[in-house]
C-alpha cells in the first residue's frame, strides 16, 4: 500500500491505496464520489473524465497513486442542485443527454475545453468533446448545450 | 478490469530512475503518460512485475535550444508540445501530427517520449520523427547513447531501447530554409488510430522542390521513409502534376497489413493519395 494525500471537490483526504488502484476507482469506491462513472475499459468513452490539477483526464487511465499532492475536481464539485454549473444548466436546459451515463464526463470535458477556449465554434465544440462518446443523443444537443454555456460564461446572449 | 498488482517506484531524477530501473527484477515497465501503457495492463495485456513512474522526473519535461537543434524532453506532455512556442517556429509539423493524436484528455497526460517508446506503427509520432531525421537520446547504466531515428524503431512495438535503458530527450535539426509542413491522417472516426498517414516537410526554391522529406504512418511493422517518392521530388517543379507522378511511388518498400480498418492494397492505394495531398500542402499548392 502507498499512502497519499488529495483534495477532490475541496476536501483533503489522507488514504492508503495499492498502487494498482486506478482514480475512478479510488473515487466512487474509498470516497464515495459515484458521481463519476466508469464506461470502458480502454480510455476511449471519456465518462470517467474529471479534472486533475485543473485538467480534464480520464480517471480509468491514471493511477490514484498519481493524484498524490494533486487537486482532483469531480462532476460533484462542480456545482450544487441549487446553483448548477453554467455547463451543467446548459445541458439541462438544451437536454444535451438522454440515458444521462456519458453526462458527467461531457460536462466536464466540456468545462476544460471552455477554459482554454471560452467561445468555440461548433467545429471547436466538435473536436474538443471528440474523447467523449455518448450513444444516444447524436451530439447535436450536447453542441447546442456547450454553445449555449459559452454564450452565459462570457456574459454574452447564449445561441442555441 | 483492474490491473495485476505490481510494485510501484516514483523517481525525481533520471539517476534515480535507472535506479529504480535496475532494482526492479525480470519485467519493469516504465510510466510516462500512461495513456497507453495504463490501458494495456487493465486488459492484463501487460502485467509488469515494477512499474517506474516517470510523471515526478522534472528534467524529462520541456523543450529547449541548442543551436540548431531543437531539444525535447521525453516527459513533455502532447498538450506541452502543441503549446510549445519553439515547437512551432522551429518543427510545426510535430505540432501538427501531435493535434491529431487521440483526444484533449489523453494528450493531457501523454508524453511525446512515450508515444515514441511506445512504437505503435499507427501511432502519429514516429514518422514524423523519422522523416525530420530525429535523434533519441537514451540513459542506461553505462552511460548516455544517441540513436537515429531509422535505427530507433527496430520492429512492432520495438525500438533500439535495451533493458535498463531509458528515452530521456529526443534532439530534432531544426529546418533552415523556406520549408512547409503538412500531416495528413486518414481514419474514419474521432480519436481512432490513423489507417495511414503521411508526414511531409517540403523545401521550395524558385518555384522547384529542392527538397522533400515524407514519413509514412502505418505502412510497415515501423514508420517508414517514402524514398522513391523524396527522390523524383528533388529538384521536381512545384507543379500538381510532378507532384501526382512522385506519389504514385510512395509504397515502393512498403508492407501494410490487413485488419479490420483495411487490406494491404487498399493501404497502397491510401498512401498514394495522401503523399500527393500531404506533399501538394506543404509546397503551398
Amino acid at each position: 500500500m502507498t499512502s497519499i494525500n488529495v483534495r477532490v471537490d475541496g476536501a483533503s483526504y489522507s488514504d492508503d491505496v495499492e498502487p494498482r488502484t486506478l482514480l475512478v476507482h479510488y473515487l466512487r469506491e474509498q470516497l464515495g464520489k459515484v458521481g463519476t462513472v466508469v464506461g470502458c475499459d480502454t480510455s476511449n468513452c471519456g465518462a470517467c473524465t474529471v479534472h486533475l490539477d485543473g485538467n480534464a483526464v480520464k480517471s480509468c487511465t491514471v493511477f490514484a497513486v498519481q493524484a498524490d499532492g494533486s487537486e482532483v475536481t469531480t462532476i460533484e464539485g462542480v456545482g450544487s442542485a441549487d446553483a448548477l454549473h453554467p455547463v451543467q444548466k446548459a445541458f439541462h436546459e438544451m437536454h444535451g443527454l438522454q440515458c444521462g451515463f456519458c453526462t458527467p464526463g461531457m460536462i466536464m470535458a466540456s468545462i476544460d475545453l471552455l477554459q482554454e477556449n471560452p467561445s468555440p465554434s461548433e467545429t471547436e465544440i466538435r473536436e474538443g468533446i471528440e474523447g467523449n462518446l455518448c450513444r444516444c443523443t447524436g451530439y447535436q444537443n450536447i453542441v447546442r448545450a456547450v454553445q449555449q454555456a459559452a454564450g452565459e460564461l462570457s456574459g454574452s446572449a447564449g445561441q442555441a | 478490469m483492474i490491473p495485476a498488482p505490481f510494485a510501484y517506484a516514483r523517481p525525481t531524477t533520471v539517476d534515480e530512475a535507472l535506479q529504480a530501473i535496475a532494482d526492479g527484477g525480470e519485467d519493469v515497465k516504465i510510466l510516462a503518460g500512461g495513456q497507453s501503457l495504463i490501458p494495456v495492463m487493465r486488459l492484463r495485456l501487460a502485467a509488469p512485475e515494477t512499474v517506474v513512474d516517470l510523471t515526478r522526473v522534472t528534467e524529462l519535461r520541456g523543450v529547449r535550444e541548442e543551436g540548431d537543434t531543437l531539444v525535447i524532453g521525453a516527459m513533455t506532455t502532447h498538450h506541452d508540445v502543441i503549446t510549445d512556442p519553439l515547437i512551432a517556429q522551429h518543427a510545426p509539423l510535430i505540432a501538427e501530427a501531435t493535434e491529431t493524436v487521440a483526444d484533449r484528455q489523453v494528450r493531457r497526460r501523454g508524453t511525446f517520449g512515450g508515444a515514441l517508446a511506445h512504437a505503435d506503427p499507427a501511432g502519429d509520432l514516429p514518422a514524423v520523427a523519422l522523416a525530420l531525421d530525429a535523434e533519441f537520446v537514451i540513459a542506461g547504466p553505462n552511460g548516455r547513447r544517441t540513436v537515429g531515428a531509422a535505427d530507433f524503431f527496430v520492429d512492432y512495438l520495438t525500438t533500439a531501447l535495451e533493458d535498463g535503458e531509458l528515452l530521456v530527450e529526443i534532439r530534432v535539426p531544426k529546418l533552415s530554409g523556406t520549408w512547409g509542413v503538412r500531416y495528413e491522417k486518414f481514419n474514419r472516426v474521432a480519436q481512432a488510430w490513423s489507417i495511414v498517414a503521411v508526414a511531409a516537410a517540403v523545401r521550395r526554391e524558385n518555384g522547384h522542390i529542392a527538397e522533400a522529406r515524407i514519413g509514412l504512418t502505418n505502412m510497415g511493422p515501423t514508420p517508414l521513409r517514402a524514398r522513391a517518392t523524396e527522390a523524383a521530388l528533388a529538384g521536381a517543379d512545384a507543379t500538381p502534376e510532378a507532384i501526382a507522378a512522385a506519389a504514385r511511388s510512395a509504397g515502393e518498400g512498403t508492407s501494410p497489413s490487413s485488419d479490420l480498418n483495411g487490406q494491404a492494397d487498399y493501404r497502397a492505394h491510401l498512401v498514394q493519395v495522401l503523399t500527393r495531398r500531404a506533399v501538394s500542402a506543404a509546397a503551398g499548392l
